[in-house]
């Protein structure tokens, strides 16, 4: 039996339903020049569930990931129309640095800094201030972090080595700590496990099982089988529009729309 | 049960069939040909050179010149050896780096990730490159009638109508120019292949982009700045021109004051290369075999440095961004 099909499943429908709105999106398009990659995409998501974006390569999923905390912005020509709401506050209006600690974000390729496994999580801790926090100041942050991204037992003795030097999933796992490490509200992860053998990703997946408990957690997955297993809703994006939401178990076995079935059966991919 | 099976063994490697060379167009033979001659003739070069000096300085090169100070005779014996010149070989190179590594590192991180208006931007990149194409001699001369200035006093000593224009500070500020290219292009390099997605993790996290630059960029391309600077101060310690003119001429290093330090700064003295220039039959030394001497430990110097190069390429790690291996 291969180590995916041996964990444990967690059945979306057990969970109580989220009742904190964290983000919403109203009508959000977005537009790389005059071209637009998102179309008018409005959903809510919630404090202790995990939202997965699927959909075919170029549907628009990274694009919007990225939109919600402001990414997109390091593109020249992209721009976007409509309300993010971040706890009702329109993001526009909040200043990015403070936007980007809210709204952590892991990405597909593990990318730790050339720095020591320590300060990597401790950057996120220590730019905060003016004043440089001593290492035993954030020593119990970093320590509590890694423990969170489940890393701590692995690298506990080595803190001061070579974050480079850490296998894929180790780095992966590191990134997420580091994205957490600020208490983020909501986590945006841009296909997490995409680089990683089954066993990290089993890992990884674990992981973000348990970090929906303090936050809400977006993911976008080209594996339909993973989001089928983390989370708690799916919305299905084609051609830049959200072509259909809902629970789990309804996108996977019922769903409403036509391209919606035809994607989740392998028709087109 | 039945015995373990043998480890695998990796097969001899072996290359499929491959097609001959002679089959090949004449062009496309004329550039391997032309690629193979001028390789192998650069190596010839470099080792006739090496060998030379090797042997000239295992002739000439003793123990007692390298503690000795240079002396004003007529014969050879009497002139001493090159102490000083050592000496202010690597304080010309501290000077020379403590200007040049600043200016070129932030030149490049200006023109690179501030850079606007992009046409200044543009203009500064072109700067640097004609900085690298002008002749050591030019900003040699151009130097000497900046720093005759009698604003510029302070950095050599006054003397009627201007300043005498020459010491270890002026000849420093003006040889750091030709190690300036090599730390801005190595450094510019450096950061056009940094991978964005760091720029990107750490802009995630709420990095602003200075932050980003100090914290992430910089530790990230350490090695590429080390490597120009290393190749910068190879420039530096190689340069004779610039010394010649600027350091004033005098083989024994002069203080200007009693001052420890900024005596020594404002004082005049010489280099390996000038000392070598001044002892070969071009110069007024006539001490050839000294200067086979100076130029057999100038040569070591410039290996050693390239061997740190080297090394440094393999400083922290691996490489955040892909190097092409040498070679087929």
């Amino acid at each position: 039996m291969s180590i995916l099909a041996q964990r444990i499943r967690i059945e979306p429908q057990a969970e109580p339903e989220p009742a904190i709105e964290r983000l919403r999106l109203e009508d959000v398009s977005v537009f790389y020049g005059g071209i637009a990659a998102v179309k008018n995409v409005s959903f809510p998501i919630h404090q202790g569930e995990v939202l997965a974006l699927i959909g075919p390569s170029g549907c628009g999923k990274t694009t919007l990931l990225r939109t919600l905390n402001r990414l997109t912005e390091l593109t020249p020509s992209a721009s976007h129309s409509g309300r993010i709401l971040l706890d009702g506050e329109d993001i526009d209006e909040i200043v990015d640095t403070e936007l980007r600690r809210r709204v952590a974000m892991v990405f597909q390729q593990p990318n730790p800094f050339p720095m020591s496994i320590f300060d990597n999580v401790g950057f996120a801790l220590r730019e905060q201030s003016r004043r440089r926090p001593r290492r035993h100041e954030i020593a119990p942050d970093v320590d509590r972090a890694l423990q969170r991204a489940g890393l701590y037992r692995e690298v506990r003795d080595s803190l001061d080595h070579s974050a480079l030097r850490l296998s894929g999933g180790q780095q992966q796992r590191l990134c997420i700590a580091r994205a957490i490490a600020q208490q983020p509200e909501i986590l945006l992860m841009d296909e997490p496990c995409s680089a990683l053998d089954p066993r990290s990703t089993a890992t990884i997946e674990d992981l973000i099982l348990q970090l929906r408990e303090d936050l809400a957690v977006v993911v976008v997955t080209h594996n339909l089988q993973q989001a089928r297993r983390i989370a708690d809703r799916v919305a299905f994006m084609y051609l830049g529009d959200l072509v259909e939401l809902g629970p789990t178990e309804q996108i996977f076995d019922d769903p409403v729309e036509v391209e919606t079935r035809e994607y989740v059966a392998g028709v087109f991919g | 049960m039945a015995d373990a099976a043998p480890p695998l063994a990796p097969p001899r490697r072996r290359h499929g069939r491959r097609e001959s060379v002679w089959r090949w167009r004449r062009s496309d033979l004329a550039i391997f040909a032309l690629s193979w001659i001028a390789g192998m003739g650069l190596c010839v070069i470099t080792s006739a050179l090496v060998a030379f000096f090797a042997v000239k300085g295992a002739q000439y090169l003793r123990p007692n010149l390298l503690v000795q100070s240079p002396s004003p005779s007529v014969s050879q014996a009497g002139s001493g050896g090159f102490l000083d010149p050592i000496e202010g070989t690597i304080l010309l190179g501290a000077i020379g780096l403590v200007i040049a590594v600043p200016l070129g590192v932030t030149t490049a991180l200006w023109v690179l990730e501030f850079g606007r208006p992009r046409w200044l931007a543009r203009i500064v990149d072109s700067t640097v490159e004609i900085i690298a194409g002008t002749p050591d001699v030019v900003l040699a001369i151009f130097g000497l009638a900046l720093f005759e200035l009698g604003l510029f006093a302070p950095l050599s000593f006054g003397q009627p109508g201007g300043a005498f224009g020459r010491s270890f500070l002026t000849c420093g500020i003006i040889v750091s120019a030709v190690a300036i290219p090599s730390i801005y292009t190595a450094t510019r390099n450096g950061l056009i292949s940094t991978p964005r997605q760091l720029r990107e993790a750490s802009y995630a996290l709420g990095k602003t982009k200075t932050a980003t630059i100090r914290r992430v960029v910089l530790p990230a391309i350490r090695r590429d700045i080390a490597t120009g600077s290393a190749l910068g101060l190879g420039r530096i310690i190689g340069d004779t021109a610039i010394v010649i003119l600027l350091l004033g001429a005098t083989l024994q290093t002069q203080t200007q004051s009693s001052t420890p330090i900024l005596g020594l700064l404002r004082g005049t003295g010489s280099t390996l290369t000038s000392y070598a220039f001044n002892a070969s039959p071009a110069g007024d030394g006539n001490a050839p075999t000294k200067a086979y001497a100076a130029a057999a430990l100038l040569l070591v110097l410039v290996l050693v440095l390239n061997w740190c190069v080297g090394r440094i390429g393999r400083i922290g790690g691996p490489p955040l961004h892909t190097e092409r291996r040498l070679g087929a």
